[in-house]
């Protein structure tokens, strides 16, 4: 701790332990405002919608999207990607920040993991639905049966499947384990009976013994190893999709560390979104200080220049390697129908980030919110580019396609980010947003 | 019985079973046979809930040639009053389902067009009339008999006209029942009128030979082939057998390292013009001036007399000198109705001594007949006609200026239409009397002089309905039957002309099962009298828009405008589906700012889109005929415009307009294209050289193929096929683009319809299709086609990304789909270099676990069409993908029928539907590990290559090169 107390503190508004605990405790008890029950009935009709238009397209088919015989992937697997790579950061801050004993995560891993747990959700349900037989899903596992048909284990799909139902596991034990502590804390202080009930049940008889933290960090410590590998492993298989195939622009070797970057990019994007709204409803801007905002704007620095020169790489290559279906790939991407898009994306990645090298810039609260929501565009855009600018031109220009999504693609994007916030609203409202126990090891004891 | 106890311990036991027993004692028999009576009751009652029994009563005695699922093959001819097919009909189950060609046939030689092919859908057509009709209402034989009889007597008796109208008739005993009905009611004429005339070429030949009919073209034979404004491959006379013979002089290989040379004049991008080795554009209104001077220049070298012509803009030098050298080997054609031209072009064809090498008027084509002049006429006196039989025809639709035959038939005592299907003109008449599809009747044809060929039912009448021999029969009071009455006639006519070998029943018997009978005609060519001093051209001036009017290789006349099959098949050249549209130049659509989809108003009166179509003459337009139907079934109504009412009716109906004007308007319509990128980008995928280089080298134009091969090698051990290892070449110097083999295709596969709205969103689903690319200069491109189906890769890049094995390799190196394994994440689709993989984005065929979602805008399902559905391929549902399977089906049933008859299969055995229907004989499939099959003698030749070879997906399919002749 030594280091910790020459620096600047950690958190601000010099707290002793039960400011800590009233602080987290306090929103718990409270009857939410108008704004939270806004947001939540906002982020409710967002999921009734998309999960409409995810019946309809179970029911009617996947004609009702816009992809077709040349584009067979077009939101629904950008989206996946996307919602893969925003959950990236919750585990980094987790796991590998714990590893490397970054106490400043304390004040955000709550809630950025609590994030990853719902972007994986949305995640997964894209390459669900996106399957012509989702009912049929289930043949994906590979479960014995009397036809004696087995799984395909070449295919970067089906490591997809263990990759993202490995990462979610993990991450949801993880996050849970993390919790322990804190509910007990919770359910001691918990009046109503009832509510006593139920976090007496979900803390799982947590007493605070010596033992019990022990265990508690034994396991956090093992579950923080095996998240950590996760972290990497698993945009690395979803960039295998890409990665393995023979599609021009998606045939690359510098996919996996490109894919990691920038799910980690865009996943701190994303945490900087819903903290600094967070910090701003919940009044934990003593928790969440410009300090953190900061840091983590350092890390969208580092990762944001790794995805900016990935894509030079690749141009580099397209050129380098003298394929002309490679190289005509990345023209078409810059110069080709969807320039667009990829203008966009590299607006939003690779110059707008190089902004936070001013320290004005990257200690603004109001820059960095609209920064994330600026990175989160063109990290989407990202994987829009990936999927249909190197699918819609590829090798016969007899079938040269153009794709547009329809309003059901849509509706189901926003779906998804409507279950995303009513997830987020519902947690903020019924579990400890910061992690009490975790931060109070960084304070010392008034 | 007393029960003795063994031990202390086994009593209890006893006491205890009697304890439980007493315990269950509701099971008694009163309360069984209660649970007994009301099980009984509700299995009854439950059962009743069940989807009604079908009936489905085995035979007592089987048939000898029928077993159930094996196919039986009649047969059989089609002819729809403009194009003649001999074809075989794939019956299975009492249902006929396909149809192919038939090799015995000397005309299509076992192929057929598309439109053959698909006219089996409308025999399953659901518009079709099912009873015959008086003034619109449903009415039974007996009485429309009594009642057309009765008044065709009055008609009679007050000496009254009667008109039977009817497209080209090659039936010989049809005919007699004309001449017969003729005997009854003397006042009847017969007028033949064709939707599409070629009256100016028969009166032609007329005037050259004295015989009006269609000379015997044999493209084979000529070494410089001239086509003017001639679809010869798509549309004109006889595009299957022209193919045929056109290829046999296209191909090249390492025998034969030579071929003709093919110049086309014309103002539209034909198919054919597509095919040649030089395309020379001009305007209508140039072309007769163009054949004038072409005339000149080569009797000029001959030392002959010229006729007056002014000098027209193209230089025709170079044509007559290639054409002078290659004298009786060359073939000038021109399709335009018209008479001069045609003469003109009789004269050079016997300046060069063409008649009797390349052209033959022995063995005359009769497929076409009408002549102009006798509709004109009829036209003119319509009111002097007191009764009309429309004979399977519809000239309410397809004959201009039309309205005055809608009100005449109105006005008219007694009309009678012998139509299948409601159209324009059976709309409008009294009495319906539906005549029979073709493939439900007999019928005799000949369609070359000497060559004589069967029809027969391969269905009993699906509904109440006669053929129209039958009616005509009926009303003439002759009591025969229409088979009894070809029999009698060919036993009469055709036989006496044939060697006699055998007696007539074992000949008729033969003749039935062969389909065709050919008879050697030999006599002497007809002596050529043209006489041209006293030829006076047409004044013809160039004006800023003309208008050219084409026949559709699809849609054809618009007999078969409610085909969704034909109407889903691209066009050959611009991949427009379900529409026609105004063809206009690049140079044109930049002048006055026109793009595709805009549409147009031509002469104050049609409005259609346009098409930017490289290759057009600048100043024209060109528009399909066969569009825009009014009364027809769902599929045909409204799509596109109809030109027929376009067509100006001088001496001879011209399908060219010197003058039109037109206007753009502010509206705009999408047209459905399957393919949207028109280069090939630079890239290696349609390999080309010309037939100098291959003479020097037969690897010219693929040097790249070994430069590849030199690269193969794999990390993997090298699977080894045992047994038979299956590949297809396609010689991309023979395919023309016909489009039949996609069609045969999607009819053998159960390919679904999926309408134009799901086209233009790239949702097609033909397991085949036919790639066009343009290069060059846009107003006079070089076309290349590449026929793309499944390439079979032995290293395929779909198989390995299927998380669930559902698309694999067999060990005969055949790419399958395990449809009911697939879950639809469609990532083979998207690592498939060749988008050959179809995906089912909707239900389109009612098979879909989940109800209320079928998607069927077409009516595929209901159950008259889905009659024609292939039983020996599964209909796949909703959310898989699909895609060529080399017709595994036909494999399989070959494989299993060398099996039982304990042989080896045989090369050639099996043949694909797309390869059976071939006409250029582009597609050869077979067995590569036999190395004295046809196929892996074309994989020696240096001309083949694969598609995308540099990725190493080791396709199945190799393409041969395509060869031009020009320097």
């Amino acid at each position: 701790m030594s280091e910790i107390s020459t620096r600047e503190p950690l958190i601000e508004g010099n707290k002793s332990l039960k400011d800590i605990t009233d602080d987290v405790f306090n929103p718990i008890i409270a009857k939410p405002g108008k704004l939270w029950f806004l947001g939540l009935m906002i982020a409710g009709s967002a999921a009734l919608i998309g999960i409409i238009a995810i019946v309809l397209t179970i029911w009617k088919g996947i004609g009702l999207w816009g992809v077709n015989k040349t584009i067979g992937w077009g939101w629904s697997i950008t989206n996946f990607v996307w919602w893969v790579g925003i959950g990236h950061a919750g585990t980094f801050i987790s796991a590998i920040l714990l590893l490397f004993r970054q106490k400043w995560r304390t004040s955000i891993n709550r809630s950025a993991e609590a994030m990853t747990i719902f972007a994986v959700i949305c995640a997964g349900l894209f390459p669900l639905i996106h399957m012509g037989r989702f009912l049929l899903g289930f043949f994906i596992f590979p479960y014995p049966n009397t036809r004696d048909v087995w799984v395909n284990f070449n295919s970067p799909l089906l490591w997809d499947v263990f990759a993202i139902s490995t990462y979610f596991l993990v991450s949801l034990v993880f996050w849970y384990v993390g919790l322990i502590p804190d509910l007990g804390t919770i359910r001691d202080r918990m009046k109503t009976k009832f509510k006593k009930k139920i976090y007496k049940f979900l803390s799982f008889g947590w007493t605070g013994s010596a033992k019990h933290w022990q265990r508690f960090e034994v396991v956090s410590f093992t579950l923080a190893g095996l998240a950590a590998p996760l972290v990497l492993s698993v945009h690395t298989i979803v960039s295998f999709d890409f990665a393995t195939s023979v599609i021009p622009g998606w045939h690359t070797t510098i996919f996996p560390p490109y894919f990691v970057s920038g799910a980690i990019f865009s996943g701190f994007a994303m945490v900087l979104t819903l903290l600094i709204i967070a910090r701003k409803t919940m009044n934990l801007q003593d928790y969440i200080t410009v300090n953190h905002i900061e840091l983590m704007n350092k890390i969208i620095i580092l990762t944001g220049s790794i995805v900016g020169v990935a894509y030079m790489t690749e141009l580099f290559m397209a050129w380098y390697s003298g394929v002309e279906y490679e190289l005509f790939a990345f023209i078409n991407r810059a110069t080709g129908p969807y320039w667009w898009a990829y203008w966009i994306m590299m607006t939003c990645n690779v110059i707008s980030p190089q902004l936070f090298w001013f320290k004005k810039l990257r200690r603004s609260i109001g820059f960095t919110f609209f920064m994330s929501i600026v990175i989160n565009i063109g990290m989407w855009f990202e994987r829009f580019v990936i999927i249909v600018t190197s699918l819609h031109r590829d090798y016969l220009p007899s079938s040269w396609e153009m794709y547009k999504p329809t309003l059901v693609e849509v509706a189901i994007f926003v779906g998804t980010l409507g279950i995303f916030f009513t997830c987020f609203l519902l947690f903020v409202r019924f579990f400890p947003v910061i992690a009490m126990a975790e931060v109070k090891t960084t304070i010392k004891n008034k | 019985m007393t029960k003795y106890w063994k031990s202390i311990d086994s009593k209890i036991g006893q006491d205890k079973d009697k304890v439980q027993e007493k315990k269950i004692t509701w099971t008694n028999r009163r309360n069984f046979l209660k649970l007994f009576g009301f099980g009984l009751a509700s299995t009854f009652v439950l059962s009743r809930c069940e989807n009604a029994a079908h009936k489905a009563i085995p035979y007592l005695i089987k048939p000898e040639e029928i077993t159930p699922s094996m196919a039986n093959y009649y047969a059989s001819s089609f002819f729809d009053g403009d194009k003649y097919n001999s074809i075989l009909v794939k019956v299975l189950d009492g249902r006929p389902i396909k149809i192919e060609g038939n090799n015995l046939s000397s005309i299509s030689q076992g192929a057929t067009n598309s439109i053959t092919q698909s006219s089996i859908l409308s025999l399953y057509d659901d518009t079709r009339y099912r009873k015959p009709k008086v003034n619109g209402e449903d009415s039974d034989w007996g009485t429309i008999d009594i009642e057309i009889i009765d008044q065709l007597k009055k008609i009679k008796e007050e000496n009254g006209k009667i008109a039977i109208i009817s497209h080209s008739n090659i039936s010989p005993s049809t005919k007699k029942i004309i001449a017969d009905f003729k005997k009854q009611y003397p006042t009847t004429e017969h007028i033949i009128y064709d939707p599409i005339s070629i009256s100016g070429l028969l009166d032609a030949n007329k005037e050259s030979f004295g015989k009006r009919l269609i000379p015997n073209y044999k493209f084979e034979k000529a070494q410089v082939i001239v086509g003017i404004n001639a679809d010869f491959l798509g549309t004109w006379l006889s595009p299957v057998e022209y193919t045929k013979q056109y290829v046999q002089n296209r191909k090249v290989s390492e025998d034969k390292k030579t071929m003709s040379r093919h110049i086309q004049i014309e103002s539209g991008m034909s198919l054919t013009g597509s095919n040649a080795d030089k395309r020379i554009i001009i305007n209508p209104s140039e072309e007769q001036n163009l054949i004038a001077n072409l005339y000149n220049y080569i009797a000029n070298s001959l030392g002959k007399k010229e006729i007056s012509a002014s000098k027209c803009a193209i230089d025709v030098s170079k044509l007559g000198e290639e054409l002078l050298k290659n004298k009786n080997k060359s073939l000038v054609v021109c399709g335009t109705n018209n008479k001069k031209s045609q003469l003109l072009v009789n004269s050079i064809n016997q300046l060069l001594e063409n008649y009797g090498k390349t052209i033959s008027l022995n063995n005359a084509l009769l497929t076409k007949q009408g002549n102009d002049k006798d509709m004109i006429d009829f036209m003119s006196n319509l009111k002097s006609y007191k009764g009309i039989v429309f004979f399977d025809c519809n000239p309410v639709y397809d004959y201009p200026n039309s309205e005055k035959l809608t009100t005449s038939i109105k006005n008219t005592d007694l009309t009678i239409s012998l139509s299948t299907i409601p159209d324009e003109t059976s709309e409008l008449v009294k009495y319906v009397c539906p005549a029979n599809n073709y493939l439900e009747s007999w019928n005799d044809f000949n369609p070359k002089e000497g060559t004589y060929s069967l029809a027969q039912p391969c269905i009993q009448e699906i509904f109440d309905t006669r053929q129209e021999q039958v009616s005509l029969l009926k009303w003439s009071g002759i009591k025969n039957d229409y088979l009894e009455y070809i029999k009698e006639n060919w036993k009469s006519e055709i036989y006496p002309k044939t060697n006699r070998v055998f007696d007539f029943g074992d000949f008729w018997t033969k003749s039935l099962q062969d389909g065709v009978v050919e008879i050697d005609v030999k006599s002497s060519e007809p002596k050529f009298k043209n006489n041209l001093s006293s030829i006076k051209l047409d004044d013809n001036k160039k004006s800023d828009l003309e208008l050219q009017i084409y026949e559709s290789v699809n849609i054809g006349s618009g007999k078969y405008a409610n085909n969704p099959w034909l109407q889903e098949l691209p066009d050959p050249v611009s991949k427009v589906t379900w529409d026609n549209y105004a063809a206009i130049s690049v140079a044109f659509a930049k002048d006055k700012n026109l793009e595709t989809g805009d549409v147009i108003k031509i002469n104050n009166t049609i409005e259609i889109p346009v098409l930017v179509q490289p290759g057009q003459a600048k100043n024209t337009i060109s528009i399909a005929l066969g569009y825009g139907r009014t009364v027809v079934g769902k599929s045909g109504k409204d799509i596109g415009t109809d030109v027929y009412q376009l067509i100006e009716t001088k001496e001879f109906r011209q399908y060219s307009l010197g003058k039109i004007s037109f206007e753009k308007t502010l509206n705009t319509h999408e047209l459905a294209t399957t393919q949207s990128h028109d280069s090939m980008e630079g890239r290696d995928i349609v390999r080309e050289t010309t037939i100098d280089k291959y003479k020097e080298n037969t690897e010219s134009g693929n040097e790249r193929h070994k430069e590849i091969e030199k690269h193969h090698q794999s990390l993997y051990k090298e699977f080894k096929y045992e047994g038979h290892h299956w590949a297809m070449a396609v010689d991309l110097n023979a395919c023309t683009g016909c489009n039949t083999c996609v069609a045969a295709c999607s009819i053998e596969n159960n390919v679904p319809i999926v309408g134009k709205e799901e086209v233009l969103r790239a949702h097609e689903m033909h397991w085949m299709r036919i790639d066009r690319y343009y290069a060059g200069d846009p107003e006079n491109p070089e076309v290349v086609r590449q026929p793309v189906m499944c390439q079979h890769c032995d290293s395929a890049p779909c198989e390995n990304v299927c998380p669930v094995g559902a698309t694999n390799h067999s060990s005969e190196g055949i790419n399958q789909m395990a449809y009911n394994r697939c879950i639809g994440t469609r990532y083979c689709n998207n690592n498939c270099p060749y988008k050959v993989r179809r995906f089912n984005w909707f239900d389109y065929n009612k098979s879909d676990a989940l109800k209320g979602n079928l998607y069927d805008p077409h009516g595929m399902t209901l159950d008259l069409p889905r009659m024609v559905l292939n039983p020996d391929v599964t209909v796949r549902a909703k959310g898989v993908i699909e895609k060529c399977s080399f017709c595994i089906q036909r494999i399989q049933e070959k494989k299993l029928k060398a099996k039982l008859e304990n042989r080896a299969l045989q090369d050639g055995e099996i043949k694909p539907a797309c390869q059976q229907t071939c006409p250029a004989n582009a597609i050869v499939f077979g067995d590569l590990n036999d190395k004295n099959s046809e196929v892996s003698k074309l994989y020696e030749q240096k001309r083949r290559y694969h598609l995308l070879e540099e990725l190493h997906t080791l396709p199945s399919i190799g393409y041969l090169t395509k060869v031009r002749n020009k320097s």
